[in-house]
């Protein structure tokens, strides 16, 4: 083990402290993985296979959108890769974790990555840059959001066989709610804002024109790639 | 109670895409680390991906444009939007969010 261990070597504490962290990303967690489970119920998955898409998948809103995908008649593909496309952007989340857990094993690692979302990412990002904690605490904290999600989807996925009507409550907006807060979040300058309306706008148009599922992956590759090229172009005239 | 067999081997591999890109940069980033075009371009991924999900949401919520003021996913995402602003919550955005609709739904059309 390496020096992080030294300090705080209660692990007990460190336990502690972890699920003490994670309980804002609960609260988050808890209706969104409801309005999930209702959804889900709704388009026809059973309270297990809603539970088990939430702990093995554990990733809200391509959870969200397959069940969408799923109650629209799309293909096995088209939201396997969708829901690729969505997550693809941990990979970079994980990249930025990788010097803060230099040392440790392997195996640990490859646990540690099963549980990383917008929210943990934040989180472990915020406090390793101040100091990286014990790994337990780290543990405690993704185990403690991952059984909030859980746990929000499995009663929702309860109350969906008992609502009959989602539309009502207004939970199908549960999705499109989380993605205003997310998208206000990545707003870190401009840039971010004219690749943002873009790949709306060519989602919106591919949509029109008969692109169906695939026009959330093909707006994506578009504008993220324009992203670059405007970054290279400012670059360039400096 | 039951799994059908086609759900199950969509999550399954929806548990595996969403996997590797998590894992990956952990287990092999130690030794190699990612060419600077590649991480250029992945930091436009979420905002592009997420945009590109939500505009259609809102303004085509039945499949079809609708730029008018009974469409209550663009009315409620408005006052959304202001919530996650100055909240910067998650939670609060979520849970007003949906009652914004739900209110629309009974007072508005």
């Amino acid at each position: 083990m390496h020096l992080q261990s030294l300090s705080n070597t209660d692990p007990k504490a460190a336990v502690l402290r972890g699920i003490k962290d994670a309980t804002p990303i609960v609260l988050g967690y808890l209706p969104i993985g409801f309005a999930f489970g209702v959804l889900a119920s709704q388009v026809g998955l059973s309270l297990i296979e809603a539970t088990a898409m939430s702990i093995f998948v554990f990733a809200g809103s391509a959870q969200l959108i397959a069940v969408g995908m799923i109650g629209a008649g799309a293909g096995m593909l088209a939201i396997v890769l969708t829901t690729f496309i969505v997550n693809l952007r941990h990979l970079l989340m994980s990249a930025a974790l990788v010097p803060y857990l230099k040392g440790v094993s392997k195996k640990k690692l490859a646990w540690f990555g099963y549980e990383i979302t917008d929210e943990t990412f934040a989180l472990h990002s915020t406090k390793f840059r101040k100091a990286v904690p014990p790994l337990m605490e780290s543990f405690a904290l993704n185990g403690t959001a991952h059984l909030g999600w859980v746990t929000g989807s499995f009663l929702g996925a309860l109350a969906g066989q008992l609502i009959t009507d989602v539309q009502t409550f207004g939970l199908d907006f549960a999705l499109p709610a989380m993605f205003i807060a997310l998208v206000l979040m990545q707003m870190q300058n401009k840039t971010f804002l004219v690749v943002g309306l873009f790949a709306g706008g060519a989602a919106v148009i591919m949509h029109l024109v008969g692109f169906g599922h695939w026009s959330t992956i093909g707006a994506t590759v578009i504008a993220a790639t324009s992203g670059v090229m405007l970054e290279r172009w400012k670059s360039s005239k400096e | 109670m039951e799994i059908e067999q086609r759900i199950a081997l969509t999550i399954l591999l929806m548990a595996l895409v969403t996997y590797i890109p998590r894992a990956l940069p952990l287990l092999v980033l130690a030794k190699f680390s990612l060419p600077k075009a590649v991480i250029a371009w992945l930091r436009y991924v979420p905002v592009a991906v997420l945009s590109a999900l939500l505009f259609p949401a809102l303004l085509m919520p039945d499949g079809k444009l609708e730029l008018s003021l009974s469409n209550e996913f663009l009315v409620a995402s408005l006052p959304t939007l202001l919530v996650a602003w100055r909240t910067k919550s998650l939670f609060w955005t979520v849970i007003l969010g949906i009652l914004f609709v739900a209110v629309l739904r009974y007072w508005w059309v």
